[in-house]
């Protein structure tokens, strides 16, 4: 899932200052589900937001709605009815929530209320952790199912650096070396030998070094409108 | 604000749980303890069902206080909704002080069914400590009329989501 945490209410209190109208529109799939931006963070802000405009003697109305999925333009369109009576849309979408409520709605200030984090999962209630970087080309089948991207600090592919330290990183030492849970696996599995093999360096260019990036599937793609 | 010559009577909700606060201001009640009268009692299955956003939205209604009343540690009726609670309560305190409303106007506290007389004791204590820190800036003295659903403005053909649990 994208996991995202909300802004500091003082950050946001800031982004908004002027407006006086506000739709709060939160984001039914991953944050929801990492609890950044469902229904009820949706409420506790608009709530926070609301109580703390009086205290400051501007009040604000904070309007409360979620999409079930606001990374896609069907789900928003109904957002389009009643859009005009808000100055400002605050986003408690992902980035891509943001920036879809923002081109399909381009005459209208979208503003983001989470800062969205990374992609990655759960270890236990509450705490969340980094798994892939959408690098675009998966090693995992080599790595024992482990991503030495995300999670080694310098993205190394043929094993540790010298501060991998009792099967921690120096980077953090609360942070396991991948690359040692990666050895622990392959070996777990019989399969160490397999590291042996060395990695060529990597193509980045289906990374961010690429520049955006974009899939184009021309079997989905709706015939042109002429040729219906 | 408007003057008046009334004193101060702090309007303080408990959220109390059934197992055992809820019982404890019963047996207060009936030992003829008093405590304050403007406590607003809310019966709860468990103190496990407080959610932050209750917590929130009845500050937003103007309550001037909050208490939170649960089961001793270790005793809870459904072994840790006591214990959740108290996390939640800690961070909708944060909430309150991010906001600009002081943190002591909510107070989570745990006894047993047994413990009337300290219940009438902890709630005075709460009234005491809200009246010195005085009426909240968001009560309805001030905007009568505007209760929970101030300033949620329902989007046009899309009612605003429910207050309630909305996971």
């Amino acid at each position: 899932m994208i996991v995202a945490k909300q802004k500091p209410l003082s950050e946001l209190t800031a982004m908004l200052d002027g407006y006086r109208n506000v739709l709060a529109v939160g984001c039914g799939t991953c944050v929801t589900v990492c609890f950044a931006g469902g229904v009820k963070e949706v409420g506790i802000l608009a709530s926070a937001l609301r109580m703390a405009r009086r205290l400051d003697g501007e009040p604000m109305s904070v309007a409360e709605t979620t999409v079930q999925r606001q990374c896609e333009a069907e789900y928003i369109a109904p957002l389009a009815e009643g859009l005009d009576e808000f100055d400002a849309v605050l986003s408690l979408g992902c980035g891509v929530g943001v920036q879809t409520l923002a081109e399909r709605f381009p005459g209208k200030r979208v503003l983001p209320a989470l800062d969205t984090a990374f992609m990655g999962l759960p270890t236990e209630q509450g705490v969340w952790e980094e798994r892939c970087q959408g690098c675009g080309h998966c090693v995992l089948d080599i790595t024992g199912g482990i991503c030495p991207v995300s999670r080694c600090a310098k993205q190394l592919m043929n094993g540790p650096c010298g501060g991998s330290q009792g099967g921690m990183c120096e980077v953090d030492t609360d942070t396991p070396c991948a690359w040692q849970l990666i050895w622990e696996r392959l070996a777990g599995q019989g399969l160490a030998d397999r590291l042996l093999e060395i990695q060529p360096p990597r193509d980045w260019s289906t990374s961010r070094d690429g520049g955006p990036r974009r899939i184009v599937r021309d079997d989905l793609r709706l015939p042109p409108a002429e040729d219906v | 604000m408007t003057a008046t010559e009334t004193p101060f009577e702090p309007r303080i909700v408990a959220f109390c749980c059934r197992h055992c606060a809820y019982a404890a201001a019963d047996l207060a009640g009936t030992s003829r303890l008093a405590y304050p009268p403007a406590l607003k009692i809310v019966e709860l299955p468990c103190t496990g069902r407080v959610d932050v956003l209750e917590l929130l939205r009845t500050f937003e209604d103007g309550v001037d206080g909050l208490l939170v009343a649960g089961c001793l540690p270790g005793r809870c009726h459904y072994l840790a909704g006591n214990l959740h609670a108290r996390q939640r309560v800690d961070y909708a305190r944060r909430w309150l002080e991010d906001i600009g409303l002081e943190g002591e106007r909510l107070r989570m506290i745990n006894l047993s069914a047994a413990m009337g007389a300290q219940f009438a004791e902890l709630a005075t204590e709460m009234a005491e400590t809200i009246k010195d820190l005085g009426p909240s800036p968001l009560g309805t003295r001030q905007t009568a009329g505007q209760g929970l659903s101030i300033g949620s403005t329902p989007l046009p053909g899309e009612a605003v989501h429910d207050h309630g649990d909305g996971r």
